[in-house]
């Protein structure tokens, strides 16, 4: 038997409203999304800004407030859930955010910060238990335990997003959403923050989605990724498969504007791959039809929904 | 066209100063794009502004150094001396191009400025000038364009107006400090296509100052690495790549994720990246160096020679036997 | 507790004006707090021989129409000063930053506070708590609440302002993603980033609180003519400006010295602040 997802994303669709001169635009950053996450699963989200991967997020956590759809974890469905059952959501699914700096609160110290979720919720039995789990997160993270009683300003970014991470951990979480937890460092930082992250997924059996503008991040750490594009997710597949044979001509396209670090691969004078569409003016068809080199006149017209291409591969696209 | 020779930026007084960027030499030839790489806070950002002669007065100082472009001594002179020289001189562009440009005027309008700021070119030319500046930047409808406001632009497009800004200016040399990272990457790949091509075709010199090693491998021709205020290596693009021979910079092109690699473990360089300005004897990649021994935290590394015009401060650089 | 008075003091160690500016009023302070050791006479001993000294060595501030010693009345002033400031400072605080924080929390319930705070803030100032005495009648403790409702405008609006930005703060996210309350979140994430604003805007109100009642006390409807305030005095002294101007110059001074000390004490708070709530706190009206 298949154990079931842990989360069950369906049909979510997510607005917001903007003012622009004068009028009131309504503008989908989510489009029709669904995907599952199964336990212990990495999913990573790829796509570039303004593409709704960081309000999918948002969404799951309901921090964002979703416009339809359904989003089950362990087959409760969360936007329908009561205040109570809302709460102890939220112990479970747990965040980290891009902002290393902005995540913490200037005039908190580390470790009150790490135990916030913990006082919320009224989980510490004692102090020293407070204390002892405190320092216990910050082992766990790879940071000394007398940070606890530093503040935000006198830790670098690296240890800033350890922090976030320790934060996410205390009490153990099923799932972690991590939205962009690194693209704020350093190289050399980033390689030690998405190690740490890929050991305490499989030592805690957590189960993440991994959102990221980067492919190559992305590709590191998940098992399965999910592209979106405008919105919408366009191709979903084992991660391996997207990076030797993506589908999706976005995908694609994503892949080789990858600047990949071989001065064999050198970029060349006169490239035009156009420009994202203004989000203001949803086209009627398919949204890459304008960047796409395979684009049909089929395209203009229909929007291609997620179809399965080949066991464990889906693709939104007429012609694949 | 541009070399720098020699520059040290400080902090503090005349007497207890400390050197947040010291000995920093390097050469940009006609037409070449060298990379300045290093991670937040090296000193690389500091460097360009001081080249640019753009350091506050109560702040950072250059103490020592020359920066020369094309024989010209770009620090100890007024711009206008520069200009009468008949020197175009340098251009900079910003990794965010929103908070250059002035919001409440048109591209235009902006463009037109530099121009007569730094052309004489009557007025009635500038818009002509203005339009085949957007053209030559590839912004496509320039005319109709000339008309927008910068909040009308995405990213990508703003960032081609602040080049075309600095092509008003015609400049020798570009310095371009993280000019693609807010930038999608697919973006980031047409505003990179676009330096390259304005290199081969205007002959310009670009500096460009950048974290990111993938767009280095893409773009640059020669690399200078920076570390805690010091360039530690420079080598052409291939050679950084394929024999890295400094520790510091082997280490961060081993941090890289990598499909190939996929589920394995990334390798780190253990502890935090060095202040520049700590001051500190011998090496400074010293205590995260994996190969350092006794000498490298007692001695200053030399600046080794390596083939092919390739430096590297390191006592035992990779590649070397001793 | 030191760890906090520290970074109070910080701001005024390299800006000798500025710690003047407080030396000034911790002097104050002592004077309000003290009156009865310091004073010289007793400020409402009425000693008909002496009226209208020039200052000299018995009466350094010279004496009154009543031959009431200045010097004396202008310490015991300071204690309704002192009072008058920190009654309205305090009222403003107690209403206005509920007010603000709930406002911004609750958007419904902030609308319509806000359009009240409007209306209020359409008067002008002195008018306003005028109109307030009048309905009130005269007194000290009611000179305190009118004043107090001029100065709960810009407190709530201040507080409503930054409160709104911190309501943004990804480290607020953050707690609503745990599942914190409002509770939590006005508690452990809004308060404590509104104290230092907060203490600057209090120093302003302070400042402009003491104007005004001294304004009200001379139009005859603060303090009762009984009580030695400065404001009191000006308006008892102003007919014999030309005879007398040293009834005038004291007490005018203190008003003026009080004001700009507070002022001065302000703006060294101030440019310590985050810069991004800096210009949150300009706009105080007058």
């Amino acid at each position: 038997m298949i154990e079931p997802p842990i989360l069950d994303v369906r049909g979510l669709s997510t607005d917001y409203t903007l003012r622009r001169g004068g009028k009131t635009v309504r503008i989908q950053a989510v489009k029709d999304v669904s995907f599952t996450l199964a336990k212990r699963e990495v999913l990573g989200i790829v796509g570039e800004s303004g593409c709704g991967k960081t309000s999918v997020g948002r969404s799951i956590v309901r921090l964002a407030k979703p416009h339809r759809g359904e989003v089950y974890f362990a087959g409760k469905d969360i936007f329908t859930a009561g205040s109570e059952d809302l709460r102890r959501l939220r112990l479970k699914i747990r965040m980290v955010f891009q902002d290393p700096f902005a995540s913490l609160n200037p005039r908190r110290s580390i470790g009150d910060s790490i135990a916030e979720t913990g006082d919320i919720h009224g989980l510490f039995d004692s102090k020293a238990d407070r204390q002892r789990q405190i320092q216990q997160a910050l082992t766990n993270v790879g940071l000394d335990s007398s940070f606890a009683a530093h503040f935000p300003h006198e830790l670098s970014g690296g240890q800033r997003q350890r922090v976030g991470i320790a934060r996410a951990i205390l009490p153990a979480p099923d799932v972690v959403i991590a939205d962009e937890p690194v693209s704020a460092l350093d190289v050399s930082v980033q390689a030690q923050v998405l190690n740490l992250l890929a050991d305490l997924q499989a030592a805690m059996g957590l189960a993440m989605i991994f959102i990221s503008h980067d492919l190559g991040v992305v590709g590191q750490i998940s098992d399965r990724v999910a592209v979106m594009y405008m919105g919408r997710i366009v191709e979903t597949a084992p991660t391996q498969d997207i990076v030797d044979r993506p589908l999706h001509p976005y995908t694609r396209t994503l892949m080789a504007a990858r600047p990949k670090p071989d001065p064999a691969f050198r970029i060349k004078a006169g490239i035009e791959i156009g420009e994202p569409p203004s989000q203001f003016e949803p086209a009627l068809g398919c949204p890459y039809v304008k960047r796409c080199p395979l684009a049909t006149s089929q395209c203009e017209t229909a929007d291609p929904s997620l179809r399965v291409i080949a066991p464990g591969r889906m693709a939104a696209c007429h012609n694949i | 066209m541009l070399r720098v020779r020699d520059l040290s930026i400080s902090i503090g007084g005349q007497t207890g100063f400390t050197d947040i960027v010291s000995s920093v030499s390097f050469e940009i030839g006609k037409g070449e794009i060298l990379g300045l790489v290093g991670e937040s806070g090296c000193g690389k950002s500091m460097t360009s502004l001081a080249i640019m002669g753009l350091l506050d007065r109560a702040g950072p100082w250059v103490r020592t150094g020359r920066v020369e472009l094309a024989g010209f001594d770009v620090i100890h002179s007024e711009p206008y001396q520069r200009v009468e020289a008949g020197h175009g001189g340098i251009a900079m562009i910003f990794q965010e191009p929103m908070s250059s440009l002035n919001p409440v005027m048109k591209i235009g309008e902006q463009i037109e400025e530099a121009i007569a700021v730094h052309q004489r070119t009557p007025g009635a030319k500038r818009t002509l000038t203005a339009r085949e500046l957007l053209e030559m930047v590839r912004i496509p409808d320039a005319a109709m364009q000339l008309d927008a406001y910068p909040h009308q632009l995405s990213g990508g497009m703003r960032q081609r107006v602040m080049i075309a800004i600095a092509l008003a200016c015609q400049p020798q040399v570009l310095i371009a400090d993280e000019p693609t990272t807010a930038l999608d990457v697919t973006v980031q790949a047409q505003i990179l296509s676009l330096l390259r091509e304005l290199c081969d075709t205007l002959g310009l010199s670009i500096l460009f100052i950048t974290h990111d090693l993938g767009v280095v491998a893409q773009l640059v021709d020669r690399v200078a690495v920076m570390y805690a205020g010091r360039v530690v290596e420079t080598a052409t693009v291939e050679r950084i790549f394929s024999a890295p021979a400094h520790r510091y910079t082997e280490a961060l092109l081993s941090c890289l994720p990598d499909a190939a690699h996929r589920g394995q473990r990334l390798t780190t360089i253990p502890g935090q990246a060095a202040r520049p300005g700590q001051v500190r004897q011998g090496c400074t990649f010293a205590p995260r160096c994996r190969y350092a021994v006794d000498v490298c935290a007692s001695d200053a590394p030399p600046d080794a020679l390596l083939p092919g015009d390739h430096h590297a401060l390191c006592h035992f650089p990779r590649g070397v036997s001793p | 507790m030191i760890a906090a008075t520290r970074s109070f003091l910080v701001p005024f160690i390299r800006r000798p004006v500025a710690a003047a500016g407080l030396g000034i009023l911790v002097c104050m302070t002592a004077a309000a707090i003290l009156a009865p050791i310091l004073a010289p006479y007793d400020p409402s001993k009425i000693e008909p021989i002496s009226r209208l000294l020039p200052p000299n060595a018995a009466h350094w501030f010279g004496t009154d129409q009543f031959g009431r010693d200045i010097l004396s009345r202008v310490i015991y002033g300071a204690r309704l000063a002192l009072l008058i400031g920190v009654g309205v400072v305090s009222f403003a605080l107690i209403t206005g930053v509920p007010a603000g924080v709930l406002s911004a929390l609750y958007p419904r319930f902030g609308r319509v506070m806000m359009r009240l705070i409007d209306v209020l803030m359409s008067f002008p100032a002195l008018l306003l708590a005028l109109g307030l005495i009048v309905i009130l009648g005269r007194g000290v403790s009611n000179a305190i609440l009118a004043i107090g409702v001029v100065y709960l405008t810009t407190t709530s609006r201040i507080t409503y302002g930054l409160t709104l930005r911190l309501r943004t703060e990804t480290y607020v996210e953050a707690a609503n993603s745990m599942g914190a309350g409002a509770l939590w979140t006005i508690r452990k994430h809004v308060l404590p980033n509104l104290v230092s604003p907060l203490l600057v805007q209090a120093s302003f109100v302070f400042a402009f609180a003491q104007l005004s009642a001294a304004s009200l006390d001379f139009l005859g409807l603060g303090a009762p003519p009984e009580i030695p305030s400065w404001g009191n005095m000006l308006a008892e002294g102003r007919i014999f400006i030309t005879r007398a101007p040293w009834l005038l110059f004291f007490p005018g001074f203190a008003i003026a010295i009080t004001a700009f000390s507070l002022n001065l004490v302000g703006d060294a708070l101030r440019d310590r602040l985050d810069p991004r709530f800096r210009n949150m706190l300009n706009g105080n009206r007058r």
